[in-house]
């Protein structure tokens, strides 16, 4: 059966050879290893010698002609065959179908091998010993625009912070869908945090991290209190001064304190430290953050000295002229934001203190009284306890205790 | 600009060469009455006769050292090797006078020569005939190598090379003998300097140092990566001693990962000292260590699938690109 016979490749990196001369022509017998024709690799004029036996049918390409390796050049088969399929064939570029040349070896198949000796890795070093793993460039880039890497997740091998986290991080919060929305947005305001914020921002992380908060609300009637205000202040104006429903909220406390002393306690690790004195702790909310300067022994002075104390504390915060000693070792802290209209909040608690009093707005509000309904004045304070040192029940009586002081002041002088 | 086979480039150089200076002369096996083993020196005998096209006995060694003599006293030879492999019977002649003359006449001797032939694997000529040899002559102090990739540079190069007064070791690739590519028209006298890489294809993802044959290979497996979205940027530094590494630098610092890729062994030689420049010059602009793929630590296998797997393949360059850009 007749066969096309295609371009042998004559040498190991052939790509092309130019068919030279014939040596046979049409019609001429064909034994195994007889020469064909002459063709020019790249290397040499070579020899293509035939693989088969038999009559030389056709001569595909004419001399001088330059061919891929296996392109058809002839058809060899017996005398007289009909070759007007394979002419068919070859016409249509099927080519060397039937090519008798040594088969070419099969294409490898690429396997996946890896480079060989990348790089090597540091195995030892990990995110979990706190080392942050991230690029050199990633480093770079976080100096230059003041990030800290301690808070960008790292999508790279082992949480590698890699380029695109650092720039999707500098997209904020906004997801790329978002952002590919509403386009560029201007970047944010960037400010170092000054010495007072990161304090702020350490212990109270330190405090919501490791103490364990729960938060006790009461609501009182403040109209007793807003009553001896005004009776106190009647009697103070003579002599210039005033004083302030905080100030007899913090006399109010302290005196509580005293008699649910199990709060004025701090968690000091192994032990317990339930303190003598009754030093109140006053958060005062100034420009940049938030200071605590404290009332010492609130307990046993005058509502009138309470509130030439905070005055001055409170002055002397905000002009940044508090001694270290004037806002440190408080047992107990109270935090107001009812002047903003808040009308209760939970405070987080300023270790190593027990807990924390968050006083919220007075409220003008319809109040049943003996089955009646009446105007009423109304405040709500909430505890948060560290429940290492102050368990529910005693947190509890505290309140109550701070209750009846604030319903009825006569019964501080008890 | 015209179409020229490697081969005919580099041919053409050696004609340009010859016809200019007299003093330049190509000596060994098989380049003269045979027209040279790989036809780059077809046609040079029949112009220059016997005199100047020197055919040699199979003795590296001696017209290696007749050459580096008859550099010394003013003649530009031109070396071939049959392949770069059997350069290594001419070792001691190439690294101890070759390499040293210079230095240890106290320059009052200058070298101008150029060894020249194929280097590295071809199709199934097994672990000896196999070798890439630039790590052996990069790592010498007194010679140049230049391996280029494209039929202008190998032109522009080699005449280069013909024109210096240092020792010159001109790696070709007997792969690359047939390829095709632009030179600029006859009677250009192109002269492409040494030490100097070049750009072979913009791109903004990932850097891709390469040279000789992988050269082909990266500019496919870039083509893929295009499709795929990531633009490499393609960089052949043309010569490998003197390095020039300001363009692979930029490069880097543009688009924060690199890989090298080469044909040699991946213990030391240039595909390793470009690594450790980069990571040096562009260190805080990396976002993923360098990579290399490279020939594999092997002595080359005959059998052609064994072959295949050890000459760096697209399928690796396209899984360490990915690999470095962190991509799936």
């Amino acid at each position: 059966m007749a066969k096309i016979i295609g371009l042998p490749k004559l040498s190991p990196t052939m790509e092309e050879g130019t068919l030279v001369a014939w040596t046979k022509k049409e019609g001429d017998e064909v034994e195994i290893d007889d020469l064909l024709a002459e063709v020019e690799t790249d290397k040499a004029t070579m020899e293509f010698r035939s693989f088969d036996r038999g009559v030389l049918l056709k001569i595909l390409v004419p001399e001088g002609e330059t061919l891929e390796p296996d392109a058809p050049v002839a058809i060899i088969g017996k005398a007289g065959e009909d070759i007007s399929d394979l002419l068919a064939q070859v016409e249509a570029g099927a080519g060397s179908a039937t090519v008798s040349a040594p088969a070419p070896a099969p294409a490898p198949v690429p396997a996946p091998v890896s480079a060989p000796a990348p790089v090597p890795e540091l195995a030892s070093v990990s995110a979990s010993d706190g080392r942050v793993l991230s690029s050199p460039l990633v480093r770079r880039l976080a100096r230059e625009r003041s990030i800290d890497l301690h808070t960008v997740q790292g999508s790279g091998p082992r949480g590698r912070i890699v380029k695109r986290d650092i720039e999707s991080y500098a997209g904020g919060a906004l997801a790329g869908a978002a952002l590919a929305l509403i386009g560029e947005r201007p970047a944010p305001r960037v400010v170092k945090a000054s010495s007072m914020r990161r304090t702020i921002a350490r212990r109270l992380t330190e405090s919501t991290q490791t103490t364990p908060h729960y938060y006790l609300t009461i609501d009182v009637d403040i109209a007793p209190l807003a009553d001896a205000r005004k009776a106190m202040n009647a009697e103070l104006e003579a002599a210039g001064k005033k004083v302030s429903l905080n100030d007899l909220i913090i006399k109010a406390a302290a005196v509580a304190l005293r008699r649910v002393p199990e709060v004025n306690a701090s968690w000091m690790g192994q032990e317990i430290h339930y303190h003598q004195v009754v030093d109140i702790s006053i958060a005062v909310a100034i420009d940049e953050g938030l200071m605590t300067p404290v009332v010492r022994d609130a307990d046993r002075k005058g509502v009138a000295q309470i509130a030439d104390e905070v005055r001055d504390l409170a002055a002397r915060a905000r002009d940044k002229k508090l001694q270290l000693e004037e806002m440190t070792n408080g047992t107990f802290s109270i935090s107001n934001l009812g002047m903003f209209g808040i009308e209760e909040f939970t405070a987080v608690i300023n270790p190593p203190e027990g807990a924390i009093l968050a006083v919220g707005t007075i409220r003008d509000e319809p109040v049943v009284d003996g089955g009646t309904i009446v105007p009423g004045k109304r405040m709500r304070f909430t505890m948060s306890c560290d429940h290492r040192v102050i368990d529910g029940a005693t947190g509890a009586k505290f309140m109550a205790a701070f209750k009846t002081l604030v319903e009825a002041p006569l019964n501080m002088l008890l | 600009m015209r179409e020229l086979r490697y081969r005919e480039a580099l041919r053409e150089a050696m004609f340009e060469e010859m016809e200019r200076d007299e003093s330049v002369f190509l000596m060994g096996e098989e380049v003269g009455h045979y027209q040279g083993a790989y036809k780059v020196s077809e046609g040079l005998m029949e112009k220059y006769g016997e005199r100047r096209v020197i055919d040699t006995p199979i003795a590296e060694a001696g017209f290696a050292g007749v050459g580096i003599g008859a550099a010394m006293v003013g003649l530009r030879p031109i070396i071939e090797f049959m392949t770069w492999n059997f350069s290594f019977v001419a070792f001691d002649q190439i690294i101890s006078n070759a390499a040293k003359v210079h230095q240890m006449s106290a320059g009052k001797i200058q070298v101008p020569i150029v060894f020249r032939g194929p280097n590295g694997a071809a199709k199934q000529v097994a672990s000896q005939h196999s070798h890439s040899t630039a790590p052996f002559y990069t790592h010498i102090p007194g010679l140049h190598v230049i391996q280029p990739s494209t039929p202008r540079d190998a032109k522009g190069l080699l005449k280069s090379a013909i024109r210096s007064n240092n020792p010159v070791i001109f790696l070709e690739g007997e792969t690359l003998y047939g390829v095709k590519g632009e030179v600029p028209d006859e009677g250009v006298d192109e002269l492409i300097p040494i030490g100097e890489s070049r750009l072979a294809r913009p791109g903004t993802d990932c850097t891709i140092v390469t040279w000789g044959r992988p050269y082909y290979t990266v500019l496919a497996a870039a083509e893929k990566l295009a499709a795929e979205g990531i633009e490499c940027e393609v960089i052949d530094p043309r010569t490998l001693r003197p390095l020039d590494t300001e363009l692979m630098v930029q490069s880097v610092k543009k688009t924060n990962r690199c890989v090298v890729v080469h044909e040699h062994w991946p213990y030391g030689g240039p595909g390793a000292e470009i690594v450790d420049r980069l990571q040096r010059e562009a260190f805080d602009y990396l976002d993923a260590p360098l990579e290399r793929v490279t020939g594999l630590d092997v002595p080359m296998p005959y059998a052609l699938n064994l072959e295949d797997k050890v000459l760096p393949t697209e399928k690796r360059v396209i899984d360490a690109v990915k690999r470095v850009s962190y991509a799936k």
